[in-house]
């Protein structure tokens, strides 16, 4: 081998290394490009959480009613927002004693604050398909920073869904009853399906 | 002192008297408030409290049936009849069954519950449920089990301070005397032999 074909076979191996690094930052243009815009987020979404117990096991369930919106912002994917509002009233945890607890004012106390919101401050890219979006999330009148996870799940034309995780202290909203038998810690798993609007 | 003999009780068995005595009546007014409050997160943690008073009964009376075991009974106090013997032995057997079963049928219903609570006693040890059938006809069977036992015992135990009352400013016995006094009549009899 000559120096001549060293020399090349070093430029073409350095070219594919290079490919194959920038490649998921294009696919990642691409898709953030195709996806960009607004959508309002479907029922078919699913809010769902989970508060462990000592012991093991713990108390799971959802949230039926929830609306919200969100902007995915093509240049700049900092500059994209999410509101979020939730029906406390609407809790299910398949055991109607847990579920009116939940609702009476020793948790969301929802006949007083109907709703739980959530308003992002910023979102902040972590991986091709993943964000931080941190906000304010506001219940039972206190307001207090939380962050989520999200990560791109699937996508069309007209809809996207995203698969989101949080964590929230639940005293910071004044809902720290049954501690410590009852994690402080409500996990947050939910499916978000975005419409185009 | 602490051990009983055959004319007095020691300090270990007046203690456990007592301290068990006050908390089964606390007990019975907590449970009796604990489902009647509509504050829920009242509830919540009077019920907690409930279960961590109520296995702290279990624990002491465990211990306290041991200790009964290791020591001479004092004898009954001398002029009762027999009749009186037997009401009082049976009111006092009754009162020890109850501080087995009230709590155990508590833990019963703790367990049953499909709410699933666990017990933290004293937000310090967890306490396993019992296996049972979790069910809403299991929790409400031994719901109903505990309340009953519950509150036909703090009967005999009315009966049992009545009667102690009775003993005390009625016959003018040593009954109630020596559940508040672990000094033998026997041994400070000696006592003042040995100073004379």
């Amino acid at each position: 081998m000559n120096s001549a074909q060293t020399f090349i076979s070093t430029i073409l191996k350095a070219a594919v290394a290079l490919l194959v690094a920038i490649a998921p930052a294009l696919a990642n243009a691409d898709t953030l490009s195709e996806v960009a815009g607004r959508y309002r987020i479907d029922t078919s979404s699913r809010i769902g959480f989970m508060v462990a117990q000592i012991g093991g096991g713990g108390i799971s369930g959802d949230f039926k009613k929830f609306s919200g919106v969100f902007a995915l912002n093509n240049s700049d994917i900092s500059r994209s927002t999410i509101e979020f509002t939730l029906f406390p009233e609407s809790v299910s945890t398949g055991q109607a004693r847990i579920e009116s607890f939940l609702r009476s004012d020793a948790v969301f106390d929802s006949q007083n604050f109907p709703t739980v919101t959530f308003k992002s401050t910023q979102i902040t890219q972590t991986g091709p398909s993943t964000a931080a979006v941190d906000g304010i999330l506001t219940a039972r009148g206190k307001s207090s920073p939380a962050n989520f996870q999200a990560t791109l799940s699937t996508h069309d034309k007209n809809a996207i869904v995203f698969h989101v995780e949080g964590k929230i202290m639940r005293s910071r909203y004044g809902m720290d009853v049954g501690t410590p038998i009852y994690s402080n810690v409500v996990q947050f798993d939910m499916t978000i399906h975005g419409q185009r609007s | 002192m602490l051990r009983n003999d055959t004319e007095s009780y020691g300090l270990l068995a007046i203690l456990f008297h007592w301290i068990i005595a006050a908390i089964f009546m606390g007990q019975i007014l907590l449970g009796y408030l604990m489902v009647r409050t509509s504050d829920f997160a009242l509830q919540f943690s009077l019920f907690q409290w409930h279960k961590s008073f109520g296995f702290l009964i279990l624990v002491l009376s465990g211990v306290r049936l041991l200790w009964r075991m290791a020591n001479p009974r004092p004898r009954d106090i001398a002029g009762m009849s027999r009749m009186e013997r037997s009401a009082a032995h049976l009111t006092h057997g009754v009162l020890y069954l109850a501080l087995f079963l009230i709590p155990l049928t508590g833990w019963a219903l703790a367990s049953s519950s499909p709410l699933q609570i666990p017990t933290f006693a004293f937000n310090l040890i967890v306490i396993p449920p019992l296996p049972l059938t979790i069910s809403d006809q299991a929790e409400a069977f031994w719901t109903a089990s505990h309340a009953w036992l519950a509150y036909i015992s703090s009967l005999v135990a009315a009966a049992h301070m009545s009667a102690a009352l009775h003993h005390h400013f009625w016959k003018k016995d040593a009954v109630l005397r020596r559940m508040l006094s672990w000094h033998s009549r026997a041994r400070t009899a000696a006592q003042k032999d040995t100073r004379s």
